[in-house]
């Protein structure tokens, strides 16, 4: 009990020293779990991916459409359950800063490839019936304070001109990793509009979206759909969801790498603070550690003292940067929503930030406590004064 | 007839030290024994090695050669380890600047040696409101270290030197920082330690009144004894 006193004194011997290596150790948490958890944002769609859907799309590239004629011939190859299809719209919202992704997809079969995506079954009925209509997560229609039966127009990109939706249905994601910001309308009345004012764009669908009665024969399914189209005049690929996902990751692999370099830069930064301030604490108390040698106290004595004193600092900036990191989350979370739907701290982040507060503690305690251990009991003895 | 027991043999020591390629002999083949229960004052100019034969003597430097035989005990043969539990047993420090922990109280600096025992913490704080009443510091136990005088720093830590009771207690200048009546404390206090308690007292001093409170005064100069000098009071 009087050696742990002893220690958490000594923690903070020098007030002012301990609390800014603290505050320190704190922002350092702070931004590496917070700059993780935007790595792991990026990766939510990966995450979310199911094994059990696969993404055919143009062998030559995603821009490039598919005949929608495929739909019939993929849904007879053996393994498959379900198709569904669907194309990115890249509408705008009134403004380009209120960004959210819109699909015109196949209602029906797309909803219940997504059970991940809850709709109730009254605003299912009537997303179903009008083919004006639209779901939209919840995300979004309280970012825009939207209502069932509101009139939404977004402004075509891909596709020009005003397009005019109804709001007819709102999804809530199962859980926190579903992505609850995107946009959804029929397929079919994009197809129709296309076919007045563009015709040869017309009948093509961007992606079909696959369902597998066996995720394990995901791979030989895939080969399968692609087999079918071979030698045609639109080749396909098939990939898994998550492969799909990450070939979006993949693009901006190098953003990521830089996020990811920051974030250890951080710590190997704070590291070095913490090193220093542990340094110069042992430093000025080496005749104290000589007096614990003479008295008796061995080398385990003396680890104990120095690693606790380290380890306390770091476990206290720790913890507050831990707490911390949810309110800067949230911040972040609710400004960045249409670029960071899913923007969740996992446990993992949690646990990892638990881990770095301790490794840097022990870490920057190495170099002193060697020092502590290896000095010579007399002639720090004549040190003091 | 009483004999008296040898308890410190110092056999043909000697100490040098290495600065860089620089060889500097401090102490040259010094041998002599010490009876338990003595009180020995140390006295020479500085740099004579008085401290650095304290220090041989404590267990806290190795010398370069001979043997130094402790209560039948060869230190010089144990490892930093074992010296350390040698010393945490056998030793008790009176340090010139009292070498108190700052952060920790009179009563918790004299509890601190006691720590290294398998002592109860009953027992250890019956053993340092013992010490504490010897040196009569019964009334400031809870006071730190900056909140006491010069001399009453130095009672606390001549209680933290007695309270594991050890076979002997060495004393560097412990009178060195301290105003005349607070030494004659100080030494008193010493002189009751080796009278009454019968502890085996090794002093280094320059105080030639500190020295007088001694039965035996030992004189080195340049790292050996001037015989001429000794004197048995």
């Amino acid at each position: 009990m009087l050696l742990a006193k002893l220690i958490f004194k000594n923690a903070f011997r020098s007030k002012l020293r301990s609390t800014l290596t603290i505050l320190g150790i704190s922002l350092a948490i702070i931004a590496f779990g917070f700059l993780r958890t935007v790595v792991e944002a990026w990766y939510a769609g990966v995450e979310a991916s199911s094994a059990s859907r696969l993404v055919t799309r143009n062998s030559i590239s995603l821009i490039f459409p598919l005949p929608i004629s495929y739909k019939e011939k993929i849904r007879q190859i053996e393994g498959v359950s379900s198709v569904s299809y669907g194309n990115w719209f890249g509408g705008i919202y009134i403004d380009e800063k209120n960004f959210f992704a819109n699909f015109a997809i196949e209602p029906k079969s797309y909803l219940d490839l997504y059970p991940e995506y809850i709709v109730s079954d009254e605003h299912k009925r009537a997303f179903l019936k009008d083919r004006k209509g639209a779901v939209a997560g919840q995300n979004i229609v309280e970012r825009f304070g939207w209502k069932i039966g509101d009139n939404i127009t977004l402004r075509g990109t891909i596709y020009p001109g005003n397009w005019e939706f109804v709001l007819t249905g709102i999804y809530k994601g199962r859980d926190k990793t579903t992505d609850e910001s995107q946009f959804f309308f029929h397929w079919d009345y994009l197809n129709e509009i296309v076919k007045k004012t563009v015709p040869n764009r017309a009948d093509q669908a961007g992606f079909y979206l696959v369902g597998v009665k066996d995720p394990n024969l995901a791979v030989v399914i895939s080969e399968r759909i692609d087999r079918t189209f071979k030698n045609s005049l639109a080749e396909t690929l098939t990939e898994t969801e998550r492969s799909f996902q990450l070939s979006f990751i993949y693009m901006t692999e190098a953003i990521l790498m830089v996020i990811q370099i920051v974030s250890l830069i951080v710590i190997i930064i704070i590291l070095a603070v913490v090193a220093n301030t542990m340094a110069m604490s042992v430093r000025e108390r080496l005749a104290e550690f000589a007096v614990f040698k003479t008295l008796g106290f061995s080398g385990g004595y003396i680890l104990l003292m120095i690693f606790g004193e380290s380890l306390i600092i770091t476990s206290i900036g720790g913890i507050i940067g831990i707490i911390c990191t949810f309110p800067a989350a949230d911040a972040f979370a609710s400004a960045m929503s249409n670029y960071f739907p899913v923007f969740i701290i996992t446990k993992e982040t949690i646990y990892l930030n638990i881990a770095v507060s301790f490794l840097i503690g022990i870490i920057s305690a190495v170099f002193p406590a060697v020092r502590a251990l290896r000095l010579q009991i007399a002639e720090n003895l004549m040190k003091v004064r | 007839m009483d004999s008296i027991k040898t308890l410190i043999q110092v056999k043909n020591v000697c100490k040098s030290y290495r600065r860089g390629d620089l060889i500097i002999p401090v102490l040259g083949n010094l041998s002599f024994e010490i009876a338990e229960g003595e009180f020995l004052a140390l006295m020479g100019p500085s740099g004579s090695g008085k401290s650095t034969l304290l220090n041989l003597i404590a267990g806290i430097d190795k010398p370069s050669s001979g043997s130094i035989i402790i209560d039948n005990v060869d230190i010089t043969t144990l490892s930093e380890t074992e010296l350390a539990d040698w010393r945490a047993a056998n030793v008790g420090f009176i340090f010139q600047f009292y070498n108190l922990i700052p952060v920790l109280t009179a009563f918790e600096n004299v509890e601190l040696p006691l720590l290294l025992t398998t002592l109860s913490k009953k027992e250890r704080h019956e053993h340092v409101n013992l010490a504490l009443g010897v040196v009569n510091l019964t009334d400031r136990m809870d006071h730190y270290p900056g909140q006491l005088s010069g001399g009453q720093q130095q009672r606390v830590a001549i209680a933290r030197a007695f309270v594991t009771d050890p076979t002997i207690l060495v004393a560097d200048e412990p009178t060195g920082d301290l105003d005349r009546v607070s030494a004659d404390d100080v030494l008193g206090l010493m002189v009751r330690l080796n009278s009454e308690l019968g502890k085996t007292i090794i002093m280094v001093t320059h105080d030639p009144r500190a020295a007088k409170k001694a039965r035996i005064i030992k004189q080195l100069e340049k790292g050996s004894f001037n015989a001429a000098c000794e004197a048995d009071i």
